[in-house]
């Protein structure tokens, strides 16, 4: 180390400079971070990104805020109340009832893995799992006609509140329809647009159709 | 001797072109049943070739094999090679349901339209859909029947779709493995000039289920006569897609094989239409009110004759 010592600046060239690395608004310093703060902290930070996704599904715009950071917790939630609600129609035991929580639960997953293996294989660039999070994120406005459906049946279950019902679950299926296309549609070659929307409006379909035919025991 | 410019590598138009120079010429296929490779056929789809084809006529020369592209071989645990067979645009799908619900006699469906390019969108969908429209329907078909009954209780009957997809993709699938594996084996003693690939009878076959649909819907009128006019027609119309399909590939073969052959195919369509009407649809009653009996398990069923 005998050359270092040689190494010397002159006194008359003044050196300045931060010690400090600028941090950034996206740093992955926060990640580290998040180990130390409260809980509360991080559940919050959840649930608030999983409210904005509903919200953006209600009112469908182009934002790539679903896509970009998809989330499994929405889709589960929605499911899970979906076949909830659904449960215990015709509960009687007998082989023709309605879906069991099971297959509600089954139909709705496996029914999304499905259009999002189609839709990749006709060529899609999105990836799976953003997929998956836009096509349960837009069960909601299904799951809001269900509970509609079954304020509307506490009611009454004549004709009126048939039709009620109808008109809710075929305007629901329709946004549902509609928000999800929104979304998925830009990612998908130019000519083959509608063979990825029709398994979505099947998709929907099917489950639109569980949600009308509930009829409680 | 051969010329230089035999031995040079000729693009695919200059086949066609030789064909057209010379129609007779013998077209051999190299089909071999344990190839995979068979099945990845690239895409060469230009609309000059259609009118290529059918001037040269479409029933039983093998020119689309030599004119088929070159194959894009992906081994079959990647991605890629999957997506080979979901390589169809909006308009070619549209045109095979179109081909397949309204032959054209003389034509051979999957000449025409499936050209070395099956494709398994059509039969996948096709299938869900029919899936989920014949327990749809037959399920609203059964609440009209029943409506204003005082003990009629209204069942979403939701294990028949289970039954319902098991049946249809059974049939969609497991019958053109079936055929494929007798026609092979004909093959092997009888020298067709015909023969077609599994995904290619796959397709036929889930193309050929795509009448079914809106007949399904139809079967909701509860008339007897009107069901059984309306599975009359589609049978005819898709037995047809499917005997205009076969025939070329059995016609050469020992004359009672090749019949029970196709007298198989139509039976077995026929038993899937008739099977589905009558386990999913329940008979027509007629008009006046039915007295219920508490002896007998429910109504007692009076059908018109």
């Amino acid at each position: 180390f005998a050359g270092l010592a040689d190494v010397s600046i002159s006194e008359d060239i003044p050196v300045e400079g931060e010690i400090t690395v600028p941090v950034g608004s996206h740093s992955p310093d926060e990640d580290y971070s998040t180990l130390d703060e409260p809980v509360k902290d991080t559940i919050m930070r959840d649930l608030k990104a999983v409210g904005k996704k509903f919200v953006h599904v209600m009112y469908p715009k182009k934002s790539s805020a679903l896509l970009r950071d998809w989330d499994l917790w929405g889709p589960l939630v929605l499911c899970v109340s979906l076949a909830l609600m659904l449960q215990g129609g015709s509960a009687d035991s007998k082989d023709d009832g309605g879906p069991q929580f099971a297959e509600v639960f089954v139909i709705i997953w496996f029914g999304a893995v499905v259009i999002t293996l189609n839709s990749k294989l006709l060529g899609g660039t999105i990836s799976f799992f953003q997929s998956l999070c836009v096509l349960g994120y837009c069960v909601l406005p299904l799951t809001v006609a269900m509970l509609v459906c079954r304020l509307v049946l506490l009611a009454g279950s004549g004709t009126v509140s048939f039709i009620i019902r109808l008109i809710v679950v075929v305007a629901m299926f329709g946004w549902s329809t509609l928000a999800s296309t929104a979304f998925l549609a830009d990612s998908q070659p130019p000519n083959r647009k509608a063979l990825v929307v029709y398994p979505i409006f099947l998709f929907y379909f099917v489950i639109s159709w569980m949600i009308l035919t509930f009829t409680p025991q | 001797m051969a010329a230089v410019d035999d031995l040079k590598f000729q693009e695919f138009d200059d086949a066609a072109n030789l064909l057209a120079a010379n129609p007779d010429a013998t077209t051999i296929s190299i089909d071999e049943p344990a190839e995979i490779p068979k099945n990845q056929r690239g895409r060469l789809q230009e609309p000059g070739r259609e009118e290529d084809d059918e001037l040269l006529g479409t029933d039983d020369s093998d020119k689309t094999e030599l004119l088929a592209g070159q194959k894009k071989s992906a081994p079959f645990w990647t991605f890629e090679y999957y997506q080979m067979f979901f390589d169809v645009d909006t308009y070619q799908v549209l045109d095979r349901i179109k081909g397949s619900v309204f032959p054209v006699p003389g034509k051979n469906f999957v000449r025409l339209y499936i050209r070395s390019n099956p494709d398994l969108y059509g039969p996948f969908w096709i299938c869900a859909t029919l899936v989920f429209t014949i327990a749809v329907s037959g399920n609203l078909s059964n609440f009209f029947i029943h409506l204003g009954k005082p003990t009629y209780h209204y069942v979403p009957e939701f294990r028949k779709v289970s039954i319902a997809a098991t049946t249809i993709y059974a049939y969609a699938w497991l019958v053109p493995l079936a055929l494929w594996g007798f026609l092979m084996w004909r093959n092997s003693k009888v020298m067709n000039i015909v023969s077609y690939s599994f995904l290619e009878i796959v397709c036929v076959y889930g193309y050929s289920l795509f009448i079914y649909i809106p007949t399904a819907i139809l079967w909701i009128i509860p008339q007897k006569v009107v069901r059984w006019v309306l599975m009359m027609f589609s049978l005819c119309l898709s037995g047809s897609v499917l005997v205009m399909t076969f025939w070329p590939a059995v016609r050469d073969d020992n004359r009672r094989i090749a019949l029970a052959t196709v007298g198989t195919i139509v039976l077995l369509h026929a038993l899937l239409a008739v099977g589905c009407l009558a386990y999913f649809f329940d008979a027509p009653e007629v008009d006046f009110p039915v007295p219920i009996t508490p002896a007998h398990n429910g109504t007692t069923v009076i059908t018109k004759s």
